[in-house]
């Protein structure tokens, strides 16, 4: 490391403890000087490792100790790459589904906050992530299943079960109604009349008051409710278990996910998934290889909107109230920085996106006036150490059957060939 | 034919006839209208007056995806290709109206034997690719859907001279397999050399129309788009 870096090292101090200084040493009127100290002290730190790190790295100590060896890391990740990734999913589902017992009530509440978002990050991963449509009004669809579940419940008595497909419906047409005017609009232009549109439909909840109660909200709703066959004295009868519970409305609210995550899944490696990926690829060029590109555009949309409907109904059903300040522009953006922070098009990155995004500000609620802070430092950070995301899109393996077999394996042959040689 | 971009009269009326089995080249300059041409035959611009037929039948009504299933593709200008799909993948785009598994891993295989060069970098992602590489993928896509009718917006652009000729050459191969080959080109001398038909276009308008040995032969020609 040259005398460069150690120019970089002082720069950056100097430039950070412009921006953090006043930024944080003033919680009142005063300069607490020493609050803002060890905060630009702990940054600098951080820096200074990650220097140090470099050094030793750039020395060659690894090599010599390990003897010429991999480094330990990467040995481990080696190791863990064995384990099939069908055994990792099951490990993983088998700890979300033990989190609730070995949890108390609030952390299950997080987690049912957390699963919720992922359901919204997966159905906005279609839209952005597949079909490259950037969206900044998602939460308007959001707000669609809660309000339709909450209405025709509150109006009519209805099911979850029965506003469920009803919500999903006018999610989806919703989705067209939005997609349809922004057709031809790519980029920026989609960008601002999407959100426009989100605004719309908070506003237009805000202010309908003989519908919707205006900011009151609607208060009231029925849980959902199973039936399952119970033997009483007349026999065998249908009883209804009502999922009041938290721990209930977990595994609720986790079986939506695992859908969710499965539907999705198959979206993405359907001819459809292609055809979106392709258009997001380069329109022109997918449309000019047959793939109808308005019908296809139309779809992304009306299927991110029915994945955040579900989760819209799920959630006012959970907390029997709805408003409309649960819709602001605010949240639209948190699930985008899901899909982006995860990785635009994967679905093991959203998950994580959106536990991380969730979860991590509820452990550290004492530094709640940091969140936004903190927030715009990793999506910075994010984006100059890893800007295809956490967890980035692999594109599926083809499948066999696809193109001939001899083909691939004779070109595995070859670069395993190749690979031998080097 | 004419196309409106806006309120832009970019197409002021052009006809032209394209034998079947032929290859036909539009020449000329650029702005001219060619790749606007191309895109009007495919529907992805509408032509606001005038008719286009193939086979007979009337196209100029039909959405890009139903112009596929007629017979026709097209590669297009400045090797738009899609560059986070693999190499596979985006020969598979090309094959996206088929349904017949078996036939489709038949014409991939003619595709790399066209192509050697896409064989080896099957699983690489297009976006990797070299330029000359890009080029051909974009022409392999475009076979992919066996088409009658093959549209080539500028298959030489920014391409070493020794890789033009290649694809030239290779062009000519897959005219020999039954395809015609409509093929817009700011290469004239090229273009022409490997035509039965050309046609020169100036500002929206076909100007010239003969055939390529004699558009070769043109004094007008030559001195505007052969340098000589």
């Amino acid at each position: 490391m040259g005398n460069g870096e150690f120019k970089k090292f002082i720069i950056y101090s100097l430039f950070l403890a412009v921006l953090i200084l006043p930024m944080v040493g003033f919680p009142g009127t005063h300069f607490e000087a020493k609050r803002a100290f060890i905060v630009w002290g702990v940054f600098v730190g951080v820096l200074a490792l990650g220097m140090l790190n470099q050094v030793v790295r750039q020395s060659g100590i690894y090599q010599k100790t390990l003897g010429g060896r991999h480094s330990v890391s990467h040995r481990v990740s080696k190791q863990f790459k064995k384990i099939p990734v069908r055994h990792w999913t099951l490990m993983l589902l088998a700890a979300v589904a033990a989190y609730p017992l070995l949890a108390n009530n609030y952390m299950v509440d997080v987690g049912i906050t957390c699963l919720i978002y992922i359901v919204l990050g997966l159905g906005l991963n279609i839209v952005v992530g597949l079909a490259g449509l950037l969206d900044l009004g998602y939460i308007a669809f959001y707000a669609v299943g809660a309000y339709t579940y909450s209405l025709l419940n509150l109006h009519f008595g209805m099911s979850f079960w029965l506003c469920l497909p009803i919500g999903i419906l006018l999610g989806a047409i919703l989705g067209c109604v939005i997609g349809y005017p922004t057709l031809r609009m790519r980029g920026d232009y989609l960008a601002i009349v999407t959100m426009g549109f989100g605004e719309i439909i908070r506003l237009v909840l805000n202010n309908w008051d003989s519908l919707t109660k205006g900011p009151n909200g609607l208060l009231g709703m029925a849980k959902p409710s199973v039936m399952y066959p119970a033997f009483s004295q007349g026999g065998l009868e249908w009883a209804t278990y009502s999922l009041k519970s938290l721990h209930a409305l977990y595994y609720f609210i986790l079986l939506i996910a695992v859908l969710t995550v499965i539907g999705v899944r198959r979206l993405d490696q359907s001819r459809i998934g292609r055809a979106w990926v392709a258009i997001r690829e380069d329109e022109v060029a997918a449309e000019l290889s047959g793939v109808p590109t308005t019908w296809l555009k139309l779809l992304a949309y009306a299927m991110g909107a029915a994945f955040a409907s579900v989760a819209g109904a799920f959630f006012a059903a959970k907390l029997s109230y709805t408003n409309p300040n649960f819709f602001i522009f605010m949240e639209s953006c948190i699930v985008l920085c899901i899909v982006v922070l995860g990785g635009a098009g994967s679905i093991p990155g959203v998950i994580l996106a959106g536990v991380l995004l969730i979860a991590v500000p509820e452990v550290f609620r004492e530094l709640q006036d940091y969140r936004m802070f903190a927030f715009g430092l990793a999506m910075a950070v994010m984006m100059v150490l890893r800007p295809e995301g956490l967890i980035p899109a692999t594109r599926r393996k083809l499948e066999p059957s696809d193109i001939e077999t001899d083909t691939i394996e004779e070109l595995e042959e070859s670069y395993q060939a190749v690979d031998s040689r080097t | 034919m004419h196309t409106y971009y806006g309120n832009i009269h970019a197409l002021k009326g052009i006809s032209c006839t394209i034998p079947s089995g032929d290859i036909a080249c539009l020449i000329g300059a650029n702005g001219a209208g060619k790749s606007t041409t191309l895109l009007t035959i495919f529907g992805v611009q509408r032509a606001a007056r005038g008719e286009i037929r193939f086979k007979g039948h009337p196209i100029h009504r039909l959405r890009p995806e139903q112009v596929a299933v007629q017979g026709i593709s097209q590669a297009p200008e400045g090797r738009q290709i899609f560059a986070r799909m693999t190499t596979l993948e985006n020969l598979e785009m090309g094959a996206y109206l088929r349904n017949d598994k078996a036939e489709v891993a038949s014409d991939m295989e003619w595709v790399f034997g066209l192509f050697p060069r896409l064989k080896d970098r099957a699983r690489q992602l297009g976006g990797t690719l070299s330029g000359g590489e890009q080029q051909m993928l974009a022409i392999g896509r475009a076979l992919m859907s066996r088409p009658e009718l093959l549209l080539l917006d500028e298959p030489s652009l920014g391409l070493a001279p020794k890789l033009v000729e290649k694809i030239f050459e290779t062009i000519l191969e897959i005219n020999k397999n039954g395809v015609t080959i409509f093929l817009v080109e700011q290469n004239a001398h090229m273009a022409l050399s490997i035509s039965n038909t050309g046609y020169v276009m100036e500002t929206g308008r076909i100007v010239l129309t003969d055939s390529a040995a004699a558009l070769l032969k043109n004094e007008k020609v030559k001195k505007a788009y052969l340098g000589e």
